[in-house]
C-alpha cells in the first residue's frame, strides 16, 4: 500500500538520520524498506555490555505489508540468554508494545527499538518465554548473569 | 385399535395444511442440536405456531393430570408430541379427544418425549402445575431482537437520568458491565472519573463529523495531500479518514473488537463511540459492529449466555449461581431445541452436576485407565470365539456364526436377562478381605472405573447407533408411506421412539458418571434400581426399534413400541426426579468422601 510506504520511508529517515544511542538500522535490501537489520549494542549495566566493546547484537525487524495497522516482527539473531527471547535460532522476543492489543497504528518503530532496549536492562520474568532463563533470573541472579555474560561473549561479537 | 383410528383420521387433515418441510423434517421435538442452518430455518416457522398452542394444550393436560392417580406404564394412550401439537392446533373434537388421552394419566408429566416445551414455561406454569418436576429451573430465551431491545432500553434509561448522550451512555453501560444501579451511583460521585475511566475522558461539546483542515499530515500514513478528510473523537488525536476506516476495519472484521476499541493514537485509551463509527466506516462494518455489541452485551452479564449450538443466535438468561451447581443441574432448553447445561455449557448432563462432569471427563480423557478399555472395541462371542462388532443399539447379541445369545455388557447368557434379574447396571464392590491388598486394591479400582466407563460408553455409542439406524428407517417410512398408504403421521411414532432412545441414552450415559462418583448408601440402591429400570426399558425399545421395517408397519409392534416410548420417558423423569431431589436437600454421599470439599470451600 502507498500510505504505507511513505509511512515507513519517514520512520526510516529518521531512524538513520538521527538513530538512538546504541542502535544501527539499515535495510536488508535497499530495494524492500519492510526488511531492516538492526545491530543493537549491550546496554551498559546489564550483562549484554560484554568487557572492552559492547555486545552486539544483530536483529531483524520485519513489517508486514499492513504496517502500521499491523505491528512489525522482531527477532534476536544473535544468541542471547535472556528471560524474554527464546534461546533458539528464531530468537522470538516477547514484548509488551508488538501484542496486538497494544499495538496502535500510531505507535512507532523507534519506540519498538527502544522498548527493546529497555528489555535489556530489565527482564520481565513473569512473561517469560524461555523459563529456564527465568526461573534463574529470579532465584539466583548471579548465576543468570555470570550465564548470560558468557553466551554474550560467545556470541555477540 | 381406537387411538389408531383417530389419528388417521386427522393425518388427512394435516396434509391437507401440507407441513412438507417437516415431512422433510420430521424431528418437531427434536432435542439434537440442529445441523444445518436450512433444517433450523425450517423448523422455527413450524415452532412458533405449535409452541403457544403446546402451551395452552399443556394447562389442560397438567390439570388432568393432577386430578388422576399414579400413570401406569401399559397405557394406549401413548402421547406423542408430534400429535399433541397437531391436535391442539385443530376443531374442539380433536381436544376432546386430546383430554381422554390424558385422562388416563400417562399425559403431560410423564408423556412428553423431552421436558423441554413446557420448562420454557414454567414460570407461569408453575402455579397450574401444582408440583413442578424438581429438576425444572427457571429461564427464559431471547431472540436477537429482544437483546437488542433491552439494551436500548438500559441506554434511553441512563440517557434520560444522567443527561449525556446515548453514545456515552452506551459506553458507560458497557464499562459497567451493564450494572446499571452501579454507573449511576458512581456516576453522581465522581463522573469525571467515571467518564476518564470508561474511555470518555474531558469532551468538547460538538457532534463528530469530518473536517479538512489546511495543511494537516496524517500521523498514521504520513499523506498531507490537500482536501484530506479527517477526523478525531474528543481526545484530540486526528487521523485521516482512510486510515480511520483501515483500522475500523481490521478491529471489527479480524479481531472481533467493538465494545473496546480505542482511538487509533499511541497510548490513548479513548473508546470508539457507535455514532462515530457509523461516520467513518460502509453499511456493512457497521451492521457487523453492532452485530458484535449485541454479543458482549451478553457475554457481561453473568446471568447470560449464548446457545452453543452451532448457528443459534439466542441467549438464554437464568439465575443460577455458581455456587448453587452442586445441588442444582441446570439443564435449560433453547428455542432452537438443543439442552444443554446453564452450568458448564455442555450438552445436557443430568443428573450428574458440572463438576462431577469435568472430573470424570478429564478422567476418561487421562488415556492410562482407558487405554485398555479403548482397544478393545470389539468383543469375542463367549461360545464360538468369533469376533464381533455391534452393529446397533441393542445389548442382545446373537452370533451370527453360532446363533449364541448373550449380552454385550456382561457377556452373560442373555436368557437370564430378559427376566426378572437383570443384573447388568450394578458394580458389586469386592469383599474387604480384597482391599487389604494394596494391589488388589488398585486393581478393584481400576475394575470398578472400567465398569463404569464401559456402561457410559455404551450408551453414547448406542446412542449413535441407534440414530443411524433411524436415519435409515426415515427412508423406509417413505417408502412404507407410498406402498401401503400409510400417512406421514402414522409413522410418526419411530420419530418419537428414537427421540425417546436418544434422550433416555443421554441420561443413562450419566447416570453411570454419576454413580461412580457415588458413596454406598441406601439411597444408592433406590438409584440404582431406578437405574436399571430405564436401562431394561431402553433397551426393550432399543431392539423393537431395529426390527426390519415390514414388521414395524404392524400395529400391534406400533403400539408396543408407542407404549415401550412413553414408558421410557416416564422411568427417565423418575430418575431425574428422585436424583435432583436428593442433590438439593444434599443427601448423597461421594466417593470418595471430600470429592467436593474443594468446591465449598
Amino acid at each position: 500500500m502507498a500510505s504505507s510506504q511513505k509511512r515507513i520511508s519517514k520512520e526510516l529517515a529518521e531512524v538513520t538520520t538521527s538513530p538512538p544511542a546504541g542502535i544501527k538500522v539499515s535495510l536488508v535490501d535497499d530495494n524492500n524498506v519492510h526488511n531492516w537489520n538492526i545491530v543493537m549494542d549491550g546496554p551498559e549495566g546489564s550483562p549484554y555490555a560484554g568487557y572492552l566493546q559492547g555486545g552486539k547484537f544483530k536483529l531483524l525487524l520485519v513489517l508486514p505489508t499492513d504496517y502500521p495497522f499491523k505491528p512489525p516482527k522482531i527477532n534476536f539473531k544473535t544468541r542471547i540468554w535472556h528471560p524474554n527471547v527464546t534461546f533458539d535460532e528464531h530468537g522470538s522476543m516477547c514484548i509488551g508494545i508488538l501484542k496486538p492489543e497494544a499495538w496502535k497504528p500510531s505507535s512507532k518503530i523507534l519506540s519498538v527499538l527502544t522498548a527493546t532496549q529497555n528489555l535489556l536492562v530489565e527482564p520481565v520474568p513473569d512473561d517469560a518465554v524461555e523459563t529456564t532463563a527465568a526461573n534463574s533470573f529470579k532465584e539466583d541472579r548471579a548465576g543468570f548473569n555470570k550465564t548470560a555474560k558468557e553466551y554474550t561473549k560467545k556470541y555477540a561479537k | 385399535m381406537k387411538r389408531n383410528a383417530q389419528l388417521t383420521g386427522f393425518a388427512s387433515a394435516i396434509r391437507i395444511s401440507s407441513l412438507s418441510d417437516e415431512f422433510k423434517h420430521p424431528s418437531t421435538i427434536d432435542t439434537i442440536p440442529p445441523q444445518s442452518k436450512k433444517r433450523k430455518a425450517a423448523e422455527a416457522t413450524v415452532a412458533s405456531d405449535t409452541l403457544s398452542a403446546q402451551r395452552s394444550s399443556k394447562r389442560i393436560a397438567s390439570a388432568a393430570a393432577v386430578k388422576e392417580g399414579p400413570p401406569t406404564p401399559l397405557t394406549t394412550g401413548s402421547p406423542m408430541d408430534s400429535d399433541d401439537e397437531f391436535m391442539s392446533g385443530m376443531s374442539s373434537d380433536e381436544d376432546m379427544l386430546q383430554e381422554s388421552d390424558n385422562d388416563d394419566g400417562s399425559a403431560d408429566d410423564f408423556g412428553f418425549d423431552e421436558p423441554e416445551p413446557d420448562l420454557g414455561y414454567s414460570q407461569k406454569g408453575a402455579v397450574e402445575k401444582q408440583e413442578k418436576r424438581k429438576f425444572d429451573i427457571n429461564y427464559k430465551v431471547y431472540h436477537p431482537e429482544d437483546i437488542q431491545a433491552q439494551q436500548d432500553d438500559l441506554i434511553d434509561e441512563v440517557n434520560m437520568i444522567l443527561d449525556i448522550r446515548k453514545e456515552d451512555a452506551a459506553i458507560l453501560l458497557r464499562h459497567f458491565r451493564w450494572n446499571k444501579e452501579r454507573l449511576i451511583e458512581d456516576y453522581m460521585d465522581r463522573s469525571k472519573k467515571v467518564l476518564e475511566d470508561a474511555g470518555l475522558g474531558p469532551s468538547m461539546t460538538g457532534p463528530p463529523k469530518l473536517e479538512v483542515i489546511p495543511g494537516f499530515m496524517c500521523d498514521i500514513c504520513c499523506e498531507d495531500e490537500k482536501g484530506l478528510q479527517s477526523f478525531a473523537m474528543k481526545c484530540g488525536h486526528r487521523y485521516c479518514i482512510n486510515c480511520y476506516n483501515q483500522y475500523l476495519g481490521q478491529k471489527i472484521k479480524e479481531e472481533g473488537e467493538a465494545a473496546r476499541i480505542q482511538c487509533p493514537a499511541d497510548g490513548c485509551k479513548r473508546i470508539m463511540d457507535a455514532k462515530s463509527l457509523d461516520l467513518l466506516v460502509g453499511a456493512d462494518l457497521q451492521t457487523r459492529y453492532h452485530e458484535l455489541l449485541t454479543r458482549t452485551y451478553v457475554e457481561d452479564k453473568d446471568q447470560m449466555k449464548w446457545c452453543p449450538a452451532p448457528d443459534c443466535t439466542n441467549a438464554i438468561e437464568c439465575g443460577i449461581k455458581k455456587k448453587d451447581l452442586l445441588r442444582v443441574v441446570p439443564t435449560v432448553a433453547c428455542d432452537c431445541k438443543h439442552r444443554f447445561c446453564f452450568g458448564c455449557i455442555l450438552a445436557d448432563h443430568q443428573p450428574a452436576p458440572c463438576e462431577l462432569v469435568k472430573m470424570w471427563l478429564k478422567k476418561c480423557a487421562d488415556d492410562s485407565e482407558t487405554a485398555n478399555w479403548i482397544s478393545a472395541n470389539t468383543k469375542e462371542c463367549p461360545r464360538c470365539n468369533s469376533t464381533i462388532e455391534k452393529n446397533g443399539g441393542c445389548n442382545h447379541m446373537t452370533c451370527r456364526k453360532c446363533k449364541h445369545e448373550f449380552c454385550w455388557m456382561c457377556m452373560g447368557l442373555w436368557s437370564e436377562h430378559g427376566t426378572s434379574w437383570y443384573n447388568c447396571n450394578r458394580f458389586e464392590e469386592k469383599s474387604g478381605s480384597d482391599a487389604r491388598d494394596a494391589q488388589a486394591k488398585s486393581r478393584v479400582s481400576l475394575e470398578r472405573y472400567l465398569h463404569y466407563y464401559n456402561r457410559y460408553a455404551n450408551h453414547e455409542q448406542s446412542a449413535k447407533l441407534d440414530k443411524d439406524i433411524y436415519h435409515k428407517t426415515e427412508k423406509k417410512m417413505i417408502q412404507l408411506q407410498s406402498a401401503s398408504g400409510m400417512s406421514w403421521i402414522e409413522v410418526q411414532y419411530l420419530n418419537s421412539a428414537s427421540q425417546a432412545l436418544q434422550t433416555c441414552r443421554q441420561t443413562l450415559k450419566w447416570t453411570y458418571a454419576f454413580a461412580y462418583y457415588l458413596g454406598k448408601v441406601n439411597l444408592t440402591a433406590m438409584f440404582e434400581d431406578n437405574q436399571k429400570d430405564l436401562e431394561m426399558a431402553v433397551e426393550a425399545l432399543s431392539e423393537m426399534f431395529e426390527k426390519p421395517v415390514q414388521e414395524l408397519a404392524d400395529s400391534k409392534l406400533k403400539v408396543e413400541i408407542m407404549d415401550k416410548t412413553s414408558y421410557c420417558n416416564k422411568r427417565r423423569v423418575i430418575l431425574l426426579a428422585d436424583t435432583a431431589d436428593n442433590l438439593a436437600n444434599e443427601v448423597w454421599t461421594w466417593h470418595p468422601k471430600d470429592l467436593f470439599d474443594y468446591f465449598k470451600s
